[in-house]
């Protein structure tokens, strides 16, 4: 099950943990894989590392027209273009009192904006060949809220939304979208907090620990692959049971 | 029908899966031949890509018969 072979994948924020583990995941598969991010030598080190089946596409997602042409780079690279996994975002943490408008549209932008352009970019293929998974990474704070995270939120709200939206139009056309919502994954993200805030945050898993971005990776195989042809519209949970929803 | 008609004309029975009878200047996409708002949006980029023809989305949107779109390519055309 889960057999990817002969499948081509874009992968943006495929320097970051989760993106890099999902890459990762996809390509053991046996999916070709289109990796960007915006720090070259660590795509050129993740390429040497798979080998083969792997291509190099670099993106600045704050470069909405770059954002437009990399599926069609990837889908070159490639022969085509079966899944996308919309995976890059950052944060600009504030309370909203203080947060400034830039922060807001900073973060609107590379999160949200760009997975539609990307997802837009995506659809005339995949609608046209009658297959197709699109996966955006969204987060448990999207579902919950979070204190200082209101621009990180409403972006990761925003792509259920328009996941959801975008999935009954091209359902016909055997295409998905879905979403993952990670809830704590260790990474260089968390890394940050100190331990006090570690704990505080472990005190509401019920699993007890941090999940690992091969969690994430596993849900975004299970997504990507024909066994899950029925599944679209949906956000698929991955925290350790920290939200239940 | 002239050349571009019939072209016209084989892009919609291949994608819409439709008898070609069918496919005559008045038939509606939507209301004659089964078509989708989605299954236009379709039909629009096969042109597109057909004719070698920019169809902007205004454009698209008052494309509602055969006729209309053999017409409106007919008129990129010339």
């Amino acid at each position: 099950m889960f057999d990817l072979t002969g499948k081509r994948a874009l992968v943006t924020g495929a320097t970051g943990g989760i993106g890099e583990a999902v890459a990762r995941a996809l390509h053991a598969q046996g999916a070709s894989v289109a990796i960007s991010g915006t720090r070259a030598e660590k795509l050129e080190a993740l390429a040497g590392d798979l080998k083969e089946r792997v291509h190099l596409a670099p993106c600045n997602l704050s470069d909405l027209d770059a954002v437009d042409a990399l599926p069609k780079t990837a889908s070159e690279a490639m022969g085509g273009l079966d899944i996308v996994i919309s995976n890059a975002g950052v944060t600009r943490d504030n309370l909203m009192m203080m947060m400034k408008p830039d922060m807001w549209d900073e973060v609107l932008k590379i999160n949200l904006t760009a997975y539609f352009r990307l997802a837009k970019a995506s659809l005339r293929g995949m609608t046209k060949q009658r297959y197709g998974r699109i996966i955006g990474v969204t987060s448990i704070v999207g579902v919950t809220g979070n204190p200082g995270q209101a621009n990180y939120a409403a972006s990761k709200a925003g792509m259920i939304g328009m996941s959801k939206s975008l999935a009954a139009e091209v359902a016909g056309r055997n295409v998905t979208v879905n979403c993952i919502a990670p809830g704590f994954i260790a990474t260089a993200m968390t890394d940050a907090l100190n331990d006090q805030q570690k704990e505080a945050i472990l005190g509401k898993i019920p699993a007890g620990a941090m999940g690992a971005p091969e969690d994430i990776a596993a849900a975004a195989v299970y997504l990507a692959s024909e066994e899950a042809r029925y599944v679209t519209g949906q956000t698929l949970h991955v925290n350790g049971g920290m939200a239940m929803v | 029908m002239s050349d571009l008609a019939e072209r016209v004309k084989k892009i919609v029975v291949e994608h819409l899966d439709v008898d070609a009878a069918k496919v005559e200047p008045k038939a509606s996409f939507i209301d004659d031949l089964g078509a989708d708002s989605l299954d236009i949006v379709e039909l629009v980029m096969a042109f597109e890509e057909e004719f070698d023809v920019e169809i902007p989305d205004d454009a698209a949107e008052t494309i509602q018969t055969v006729g209309d779109a053999i017409k409106f390519i007919e008129e990129q055309k010339s």
